[in-house]
Order: structure tokens, then sequence, then C-alpha cells
């Protein structure tokens, strides 16, 4: 059975479950864990890891403006603004 | 005028140009529909307005003498795709009121070809599911047994085009989300090579896998639509820069049907198999009539492919999908008392199960004392998955397999199960993590269900997996089979 800390993980990842929830999830995931564990019989030695599909890398672009940002409108879909601001609880006391 | 149920989008085009109707009329009749039909919950939104005035905007292109061959025909567009002024909502409480301020580059350019949008089709939250009972907004039925599912998580573009409610739809496939579905509800599904088609406005669930696709009855049906949303973009950093004359020419003439290749069949897909194995056997027998080879092929990391994928699908979406923070957009937790009770609780309220396990799975994958044993070693399977595909293809053209390994499934059947429920991806996720283009196509029932077949091909090798399709689909019937009482 693996190890896992739901309250670690959890807390990695911003996420807050009831105690109900935990439970469920944490058993999940342990079966899910276990499923994956059978890569670990695989021999991999000497492999390089593939990260993109066509194994390129990114392409650059040449550094030049081609996006005006038009904060009225991507901020017209936040939950809190106010004068061009995006709200949040207070940080420094 | 009077429109088939189940018209091909060749059919339609061809109508269109010589004026047998409108694209309003035609728009008119889909919109009915799609309000005929809402038991199937296959649209989570259809904007009447927005499609009435596409179309007439369509019909005054044709009028012009400006139309494409795609000018005026409806379609409905998976709701992961942004579309400007309209709700995108990926299928989650997160986006539920979320409305998008830019077009996918898919949707921007099936645009101004003149297709018109009819609306958006349900999906599992995020794309993450392959049954479509993941959505915010219900589970959407299949046509063919409404207490059936209609797989996932393209489910909703699936379940309207068999239904009839459109002639084809968009979707997104990253593990199977196209071909799945489309094998499920007797479709045509194609996922292109990675790169092909932007993903630029198409929501991210797992980076190095999404890649957008469609769903129509027939393999002519998506060479026609496919150059008019594939192509570089030079707003997807991984769009390929990859050209080719055979996809322009789809603009202006009709897929001719593949001859004479060879095409494998792995026989780790056909190892147990239940189901499918006599359909599948039938289309070799049927393609062999025409002059199609088939040989055996190994591809002996198969089995590793699930394990891997679901590390690597669910790392890209623990670190996509913290973009979610109740801050910039999305759903926002009432009376936040910190900043990480804001993002807490925003996050916990506005993400389903499904989606959390798939965090927690990436953020596991990717925590210290982890990452090599996990997301380092799917990395290294993923190649070795790849190089299996790169050897087959040197001794052949392409590969068939089934698409699933069983018919659709009923709901709930695999509700409480998520790693029975992630076996179900076992024949389309190796392609995904290879970057191959695939197609799904309709070849026998089961039990009165649809099954489908997948044809392989190498990377770019689109032309060849849709002209076998084409030939497939010239000598045999079961994409004309449709669901009664539509």
């Amino acid at each position: 059975m693996s190890d896992i800390d739901i309250r670690h993980l959890t807390a990695l990842a911003q996420l807050k479950l009831s105690e109900v929830e935990a439970e469920a999830v944490a058993g999940d995931l342990a079966r899910i864990i276990d499923m994956v564990d059978q890569m670990q019989a695989m021999d991999t030695e000497g492999v390089r890891p593939l990260a993109h599909p066509l194994d390129t890398a990114a392409r650059l672009r040449p550094d030049e403006v081609t996006e005006i940002v038009d904060r009225d409108l991507y901020q017209a879909g936040a939950p809190e603004t106010e004068d061009g601001l995006y709200l949040v609880p207070r940080v420094v006391e | 005028m009077t429109v088939e149920t189940f018209s091909s989008v060749t059919d339609l085009a061809a109508r269109l140009e010589a004026g047998e109707f409108s694209s309003e009329e035609l728009t008119r009749h889909y919109l009915k529909r799609a309000h005929s039909f809402t038991g199937l919950n296959a649209f989570i939104t259809i904007d009447e307005d927005r499609a009435l005035s596409e179309a007439e905007a369509a019909d005054a292109l044709r009028a012009r003498g400006e139309a494409t061959r795609v000018t005026g025909i409806p379609i409905a567009h998976k709701d992961v795709f942004c579309t400007k002024g309209l709700l995108t909502t990926c299928g989650s409480k997160m986006l539920g009121n979320w409305v998008a301020p830019y077009d996918a580059t898919v949707v921007a350019r099936l645009g101004s070809a003149g297709v018109v949008t009819l609306g958006k089709a349900n999906m599992d939250e995020f794309a993450m599911g392959s049954s479509n009972e993941n959505s915010h907004f219900g589970a959407v039925a299949n046509p063919w047994e409404t207490d059936r599912v209609p797989g996932g998580s393209s489910g909703g573009s699936a379940s309207l085009v068999a239904a009839g409610l459109a002639p084809a739809a968009t979707g997104t496939d990253t593990g199977g989300s196209i071909r799945q579905p489309a094998a499920f509800c007797g479709l045509t599904g194609m996922k292109p090579t990675y790169g092909r088609v932007s993903r630029y406005g198409m929501v991210a669930f797992a980076s190095s896998l999404d890649q957008g696709g469609l769903f129509a009855h027939t393999a002519a049906d998506i060479a026609l639509l496919l150059p008019y949303m594939a192509g570089f973009d030079p707003k997807d950093s991984t769009s390929s820069p990859t050209t080719d004359d055979w996809l322009d020419a789809c603009r202006r003439e009709p897929l001719a049907p593949a001859e004479g290749l060879t095409i494998g069949l792995p026989k780790e897909y056909f190892d147990g198999l239940g189901v499918p194995a006599a359909a599948v056997d039938a289309a070799r027998r049927a393609l062999e009539s025409a002059g199609f080879r088939f040989r055996e092929v190994s591809l002996p990391h198969t089995a590793a492919a699930i394990p891997a994928y679901y590390i690597i699908a669910g790392a890209e979406a623990s670190t996509n999908l913290s973009r979610y923070d109740g801050v910039r957009f999305g759903h926002r937790c009432g009376n936040p008392e910190s900043l990480d009770d804001l993002y807490e609780r925003s996050r916990s309220e506005g993400f389903g199960t499904e989606v959390k396990r798939r965090i927690l799975t990436g953020t596991y994958a990717l925590s210290v004392g982890y990452f090599d044993a996990y997301y380092l070693k799917a990395q290294k399977i993923r190649r070795l998955i790849q190089e299996d595909f790169l050897a087959a293809f040197a001794d052949v053209d392409l590969l068939l397999t089934p698409t699933t390994p069983n018919v659709a499934f009923e709901h709930g059947a695999h509700a409480d199960d998520p790693v029975t429920m992630y076996q179900q991806d076992i024949f389309t996720v190796p392609a995904s993590l290879s970057g191959l283009p695939a197609v799904s196509v309709p070849c026998g029932f089961h039990e009165g269900l649809p099954l489908g077949m997948q044809l392989i091909g190498p990377h770019f090798a689109e032309q060849n997996v849709l002209r076998t399709a084409e030939a497939y689909q010239r000598l045999t019937g079961w994409h004309l089979e449709h669901p009664e009482g539509f």
C-alpha cells in the first residue's frame, strides 16, 4: 500500500477537504498509485525522458510587442475588482 | 426545405452551394432539433441569436462569391474552446459563469471560413473522464441507448452528432477523448497529430497531450473540415509549422480513398480481446479484399501506457489547474478570511471529485522524493512507447486496432472505481503519449451498440489515416447506421 499523506498533498495543491472527502480521496489515490506502480517493473535504464511528443523544444519568437493587454476586457470576468485592481483578503497587517 | 436527419457535412455543403437552402434555413433546422432533444443533455449552451447572425453572415459571404466549401455549415464546439462573448464552462462549476474574452484559434478559423456555431457541447469537467459523468452540468446520454454513457470526455459532442443535432462537432483528445466517444456513439472521430491543431484558447488539461479534433459521420467530412481548423498558429508555442499540399487540396476536392497500403495489427491490442475482436477482424478482411496488406506487429510496452499516462496527465493537470485561484477568473468562495482560505475554498468548491483526484495524483507524482520514481519514470516509458510505434512504422504504413475494449457501458457502472474507469482508455492512450494521429471508425455492433476501430498513423500522416478510413467507408455501411427515435 502506498504511503499517502493526504493532508500534506491537499496543502500542496491548495485544496481543503472535509474528513469524509479526504478519506475517500486517500483511498482512491492509494488504488491509483498502486496501479501506476506497475511502471516500476519496467526497465528504463539509460532511457531519456520524453517531455514533448514530437521531441522538440518550444519554439521561440522575436522579442516584439504583439499584444496590447485590454485590462477592462480581461478583468470583466474577475470575481472582485476595484479601480482596475484585483481584490484579495488583506495579506499584510 | 427537407434535410435528412443524419446528413453528412459533404452533402449539406453541396446543397448549400447549389442554393437548395440558405445557411439561415439550415441553422434554424438544427436549432429546432437541438431544442427538441434536450433530454440527451448534450449541449451546455445553445445561442440562437449568435447562430442566426453567423448564418446570415455566411449567406452574405456566399452572395458575394466568397464562400468556402464549408460556409454556412452549423456545428457545435466542445465547451473547452473559448468563444468570445459566449459562456465557456469546461463542464466545471469553476468556470460556470465565465465568458471568454477571446475566441480559440479553432473557433476563429472555422468562423472565418463561414462555419456557424450552434452552441457549446457538454463534456467531462476539464476534459477529465471517459463517460461524461463528471460534468458539473450533468451526465450526457448516448442516443443509441439513453441509459448508456456516450463516452468521454467529449461526450456531448459525440451524442449530439450521433442524434443528428448537428452534422459535426469539435472535440479534444488527451488520452482518447474524441476516439472513445466516437466509438461509443457510432461516429467517425479524429485526433490529429500533436501540434497540427492550435491549442490557443483551448482550456488546458495536459499540455503535452491535448489536441483538438473533429466528430462527423464520415472520414470525408473530417477531411472537409480539417483544413479550416488546422495549421500553424504563432499564438501556440507547440503548434507545428508543418504544411501539407494534401490538406490544402481538401479545401477544393473530396478525399480520395487509399490503395494498397500495408497495415499492422499490434498483437498486444488483441490479446484476450473479447467483443470487438470479430468486428475488427471483419474490417481487416474487407480491407484485404480491396488490396490492403496486413501483418502482425508488436508494441511491447503497451501495458505500461495507462500508468505512465495517468502520471503525466495528472502532473500536467495539477500544474495547469493551479491558475484557478478565485482571484482573476472563475469561482470565488464567499467571505474569505485570508489569502490561503480564498485559494483553498475557491478551488475546493469549484472543482469536482475527479478533477481533485487528478490534481492530487499529479501533486503526489511531482512532490519531493517521488519525482524520479513517478514523473521521470513515466516520461521514460513514454519514450519507449513512442519508439515501439516508430519501429512498427518502419515496416507498415498504419496500425489497425479496436478503439475500446467494449461497447458503451451503463451510467454509474464504473462510478465508484476510478482505476477501472482509467482502463477504458487502454487502446487510445498509447497514440496520445506518442503524439500520433488516429481516427476511430464505426466497424460493427454488439447487442445493438456501436463498435469502433482505430487507425493510427505516423506523425503528420493524417492523409493515409483518413484515406484508409474513406476506403473502408466505401466498402462498408456501418457509418450509415443511426439510432432510432431522432
